[in-house]
């Protein structure tokens, strides 16, 4: 399960989305969403899809290992769906026993899963065409300004590129205790909820010794390699605008605009009718 | 001046309860004197809880001693202000790979000492090229570090080392977590750059055969440095080691063996070549 | 009583861009008594394949019996086999849990269903024979040294009385008398108590020391499989591997090329000695 989740994991490559500035893809993204949720209409929906298809070819990543991503969150999307189809109040279609299902109902569900399915793969984009390290430089200078009022910017995006460096071996080291105290005669699967709960005891307390065991390795090893926070460091990449990034701002701008304007085109054509 | 001059250094672990009341105080160092010399790669042997992991991390700052002295590289290690250029330095591996990758890409992880202590752009990616070259590593320099094996990782810390341009490298158990092959990666690998860059390597282990290739060995126990000598000097002196928790190379000690039942190999011998050769003089 | 494994193939990460055949058509007879080193170089397929003894990772193919029964049977109870045979991870310290030790070694019979009594009499009995000093038992067992963390593990898989004990590299990280202490230890709990034992060590040294059969393993398949003398005869075979034989024997090897008549199948200091002696009193006689 975990181990299908291609959220946060990169994919190399050399296409022109991987090389842009982290900071354009994060603006890009958080644009994207929006406009995911500003379309009411089939025009803005072709748009957003016209857009997301021609992200998803320049990336170079294979499609299919993007749609894999999303078996992670099938279950939430059939929850979605069928909530949206019953509970929707409308023109009824169709009923039976205490159950209707309303043209609204259908129209609703479609696009709100539509719109979930667009966010993992719009932000699993993201993610797939840029490394831990330019994700969390390009959020560290990106909010920069947030210094001023008092935010550790950098001590945060430090701490983000920390944790993603260590997910993969924590996942594997769950793996392992797990699998220890198996050989033990341990149960993590049946019983009842509290059973199941204390089942966990011989699992977690292992992992959170391990967890501090290897924070505290690594706050040495930092030390010893003269980390001493933001102040007075460089940068192996610095980010720097190109034109590459200066052209895509104006994309991404004439993009949002085009949303709105759909949107409102659909108002108008609201009113008429 | 000696590279590194330390002068009865006394390093006292104090264990206290809930309360914060002394419960047990552990001398991890007990008056422990060296003098190491620029270029000289030196082991320190120590059974598990020796303290020769507490004496390396007072190489570098880690910790401060409380009591004697240590100069390094002709700095006071007590002073404050000469933390930072010392632990530029003397740079450290640590034991467990994986603790001590901070980015998740090879080339980044070895750019992080050069960001830290302000090296330019451009001179960070130059002393990148040279560390991953000098232990091995370009290959994998865009590479995520979790699917490389032990001694890869160990040498992708190693460069990271390498990055600050020190004087000195200390490894700290830096092999006790790999296998053979990993284990002789490591060593070919720091004894490389102890031959070829003059680099001061002091190398801390409980594996004998490691101790072998070095000029000088330390050896400690219960925080207190028991003997120094030669490699020669040390291993035909099995007993002593015994009684530290430690053992001697097996060809050192067959031929030790050998001498007992009355075959006049000499004392000493550190390598098969070495007994091979003996053997058939007298054969 | 005996672990048979038939043709036992298995595949990680099946359909992923790690995919990798761990275990290739592996056929194995395990008899009861033996002690048996596995070794070969990281990712040989060691670990997967002492996880498919006691059940923890299951065959693609193949079958495995334990004592004549098919572990793959739908009513095979897989807690019995895994008190039956018991695995030692590496670095099992790392598996320590409870507020004491004796606390944690109890974690096992307890799974198992024993009675309190039963329970605390197990955990007395095991803890005295990985020899821990009894001021530890009612200690955190974090408070211990490294060396008596891992007995304290080793203690609470032998607290399920197995009667295969299978240990992944058990030494790994131990200063030599440590190390020596553990093997001393599971040796005499093989002569004593009659356990099966597999030793799964980088050691050439340790295994040839100890064990009376040594299986190597490479890329998923057993390479070799016989006695240690036996075994290291093929040393050029274990390099091209990437492993080595004992020191002694590259000696022995090296001694008779230069036409001292030694034996080359030893694999120990002490028949490496004796050998040596051997063929030294020789030359005086012939004289």
């Amino acid at each position: 399960m975990l181990r299908d989740i291609t959220i946060g994991q990169y994919y190399p490559s050399n296409s022109i989305i991987h090389r842009l500035d982290s900071r354009v893809k994060l603006v890009g993204t958080l644009a994207y969403v929006l406009s995911l949720f500003l379309f009411r209409n089939v025009f803005g929906f072709a748009a957003v899809t016209f857009g997301l298809a021609v992200l998803v070819k320049m990336s170079k990543v294979p499609f299919r290992y993007m749609v894999k991503g999303l078996r992670a969150i099938v279950i939430i999307l059939v929850m979605t769906g069928l909530f949206n189809v019953f509970l929707t109040p409308g023109e009824p279609l169709w009923s039976f026993w205490k159950f209707t299902i309303t043209q609204e109902g259908l129209k609703n569900a479609g696009f709100m899963i539509i719109r979930l399915v667009y966010l993992i793969l719009g932000s699993s984009l993201l993610t797939l065409t840029t490394t831990p390290n330019q994700l969390t430089d390009g959020m560290e200078k990106g909010l920069r300004p947030l210094n001023k009022i008092g935010v550790p910017v950098h001590e945060v995006s430090m701490m983000m590129s920390i944790a993603l460096r260590f997910i993969p071996i924590l996942v594997e080291e769950t793996d392992k205790i797990m699998k220890a105290q198996l050989a033990r005669g341990a149960d993590f699967e049946s019983g009842n909820l509290i059973k199941k709960a204390k089942a966990m005891v011989p699992l977690l307390v292992p992992l959170f010794i391990s967890a501090f065991r290897r924070a505290n390795d690594l706050a040495l090893a930092m030390e010893a390699r003269c980390y001493r926070g933001g102040e007075g460091r460089t940068k192996m990449k610095p980010l720097k605008y190109e034109k590459r990034d200066r052209a895509a701002y104006l994309i991404i701008g004439g993009y949002f605009i085009g949303i709105i304007l759909l949107r409102m085109l659909n108002f108008n054509f609201h009113i008429e009718n | 001046m000696n590279f590194i001059e330390a002068r009865k250094l006394v390093y006292e672990y104090i264990r206290r309860d809930e309360e914060e009341n002394v419960e047990g105080i552990t001398t991890a160092l007990d008056n422990v004197s060296l003098s190491i010399k620029q270029g000289e790669f030196v082991a320190v042997l120590g059974h598990n809880g020796s303290g020769k992991s507490t004496l390396a991390k007072h190489l570098n700052v880690l910790l401060q001693a409380g009591e004697g002295t240590l100069w390094i590289d002709g700095k006071d290690a007590g002073d404050k202000e000469n933390v930072w250029e010392i632990r530029k330095n003397t740079g450290m591996v640590f034991q467990n790979p994986d603790n001590q990758i901070i980015a998740g890409v090879v080339e980044e992880d070895v750019a992080f000492g050069p960001e830290n202590i302000g090296v330019p752009t451009d001179e960070i990616w130059k002393r990148v090229e040279r560390s991953l070259e000098s232990v091995g590593m370009t290959a994998y320099r865009e590479h995520s570090p979790n699917r490389l094996s032990g001694g890869q990782k160990q040498r992708v810390a190693i460069a990271g080392v390498m990055a600050m341009e020190p004087k000195c490298i200390v490894m700290d158990e830096s092999t006790a977590m790999l296998d053979p092959n990993g284990r002789n990666e490591v060593l070919e690998a720091v004894m490389g750059l102890n031959q070829e860059k003059h680099i001061t390597v002091i190398w801390i282990t409980h594996y004998m055969e490691e101790v072998v290739q070095a000029d000088r060995v330390y050896v400690m126990d219960k925080g207190k440095v028991v003997m120094e000598g030669t490699p020669r000097e040390i291993f035909s002196q099995a007993d002593i080691l015994k009684a530290c928790r430690l053992d001697v190379p097996q060809v050192t000690l067959l031929a030790h063996e050998l001498r007992k039942a009355g075959i006049k190999v000499p004392e000493g011998i550190l390598t098969r070549q070495e007994l091979v050769e003996a053997l058939c003089q007298l054969y | 009583m005996s672990i048979i494994l038939d043709k036992v193939s298995y595949v990680y990460g099946r359909k992923t861009a790690y995919e990798k055949q761990a275990l290739r058509n592996i056929s194995l007879k395990i008899e009861d008594g033996e002690f048996i080193g596995l070794i070969g170089h990281t990712g040989s397929g060691k670990s997967t394949l002492i996880q498919h003894l006691n059940g923890l990772l299951q065959a693609d193919s193949g079958g495995i019996y334990y004592n004549g029964r098919d572990i793959y049977e739908t009513d095979y109870d897989k807690k019995e086999l895994r008190s039956k045979v018991g695995l030692v991870f590496q670095y099992p310290e790392h598996q320590l849990f409870e507020t004491t030790v004796f606390e944690d070694v109890c974690f096992g019979p307890r799974n198992l269903g024993l009675s309190k009594k039963e329970t605390e009499l197990r955990a007395f009995g095991v803890l005295r024979s990985v020899g821990l000093p009894e001021e530890c038992w009612y200690q955190s067992p974090f408070t211990l040294s490294g060396g008596q963390k891992r007995r304290a593990a080793i203690a609470g898989v032998l607290a399920m009385k197995p009667e295969v004990l299978i240990l992944d590299e058990p030494t790994a990280g131990l200063d030599p008398k440590g190390r020596d202490e553990i093997l001393e230890q599971v040796a005499s709990m093989h002569r004593e108590l009659h356990m099966t034992v597999i030793l799964v060590s980088h050691s050439m040294e340790d295994v040839a020391r100890y064990v009376n059969r040594l299986i190597v393993m490479n890329q998923g398949s057993i390479l070799l499989d016989g006695r240690p003398g036996e075994v290291f005869q093929y040393y050029r075979e274990l390099e091209a591997v990437g492993l080595a034989a004992p020191q002694v024997t590259y000696l022995m090897h090296e001694l008779q090329q230069r036409g001292i008549p030694v034996d080359t199948g030893v694999t120990t200091l002490e028949e490496a000695k004796e050998s040596i002696l051997q063929a030294f009193s020789g030359r005086t006689r012939s004289r």
